[in-house]
């Protein structure tokens, strides 16, 4: 891993030196590890300019059962202006598993929290519309946790034999 | 013991059963069995298929169906794109568990007679898909009369299922309008 500053990261350390724990570039993008209370301002001051980081790429999470923060958030994000990607993590612990929802700033982030929502439960705060988008409704859990049974069935309708 | 019953054959000796009747059939049984054979050579030339298609073996479907292959040289060649017109149920691809209630009313709302071919290994067992989201298997919604395996089926694999379903219809039962039902 290759742990070479650039001026972004220099600058977001100096910037939020509270909230910012780790920053690094991997594989050719720069990656910051933020509180999660911080994720409004960091986003805000990357999508201004000079970084202009407009687009939302893609939001996911990941699921390290066993590990305390248990969830972490991925947020992508690509400057078209720069050419530049970058990487925004933050851990959750399964206690408090809410974030503050990126909806003012991204349309597409609607959609992409609502499928976090569903498969892992995060729970996103000043989402407008926050239900299940994959899985159907009475569908009970969020399969794509750990913890989810691999085999466990749960069908819309009675199912034959 | 009164009232206690034989598990393992099923049959209730202290019954009676009355004598079988002499096997010699009425002559209108000779009609009737040409009239079945008729009308299953009709029915499985004739068969409107409506393509439930969910995933890549449409392209497969697609190709067979077309004139490379071409489906139409062995009666199936009309595609209905409406569950009431059809009677061969070609269910090509994934079926997910919020689907399947889809599905289910589409079956239904085929008419009689009808039958069912699971296309692809997905329709007939889940295939790569053993998890929270998927249906293993649509014999778990509606009953099906051909599997073709396959990740897609080649479109030979399906003109060969085709086939073994004409054997099928052929070979049962036929339903008509006035036809004494067995009870």
């Amino acid at each position: 891993m290759a742990m070479e500053k650039t001026a972004l990261l220099a600058l977001l350390e100096q910037k939020f030196p509270h909230d910012v724990e780790a920053a690094f570039t991997d594989l050719g993008d720069e990656v910051v590890i933020i509180q999660k209370e911080a994720l409004i301002p960091v986003v805000k001051f990357l999508y201004g300019k000079p970084h202009e980081y407009t687009l939302l790429l893609d939001i996911t999470c990941v699921d390290y059962l066993g590990q305390e923060p248990r969830f972490e958030m991925v947020y992508h994000l690509l400057s078209l202006a720069q050419n530049k990607r970058l990487r925004l993590k933050t851990r959750l612990s399964e206690k408090e598993l809410r974030i503050a929802s990126l909806t003012e700033l991204w349309k597409n982030a609607n959609w992409l929290e609502r499928e976090v929502y569903d498969l892992f439960g995060v729970e996103f705060e000043g989402h407008p519309d926050l239900r299940r988008i994959f899985m159907y409704d009475g569908f009970e859990g969020h399969p794509l946790r750990k913890d989810y049974p691999l085999r466990k069935r749960q069908p819309r309708i009675r199912l034959r034999e | 013991m009164p009232g206690r019953r034989e598990l393992s054959s099923g049959i209730d000796k202290r019954v009676k059963m009355p004598e079988e009747k002499t096997l010699r059939r009425p002559p209108a049984e000779f009609i009737t069995t040409q009239l079945n054979y008729v009308l299953g050579w009709a029915r499985k030339f004739s068969l409107f298929h409506y393509p439930f298609v969910t995933a890549c073996c449409g392209m497969e479907y697609m190709s067979a169906a077309c004139a490379h292959f071409d489906i139409d040289r062995f009666g199936a060649g009309w595609t209905r794109f409406s569950p009431r017109q059809s009677d061969m149920l070609l269910v090509v691809g994934t079926v997910t568990q919020k689907l399947a209630p889809v599905l289910k009313t589409v079956y239904d709302q085929m008419t009689e007679p009808k039958w069912v071919i699971a296309f692809g290994t997905c329709a007939v067992s889940g295939g790569i898909y053993d998890n929270y989201a998927v249906v293993q298997g649509i014999d778990a919604i509606i009953p099906v009369d051909v599997y073709i395996p396959g990740c897609p089926p080649r479109p030979e694999t399906v003109l060969d299922g085709l086939l073994k379903l004409q054997e099928k219809i052929q070979h049962q039962d036929q339903e008509w309008r006035w036809k004494r039902r067995r009870s």
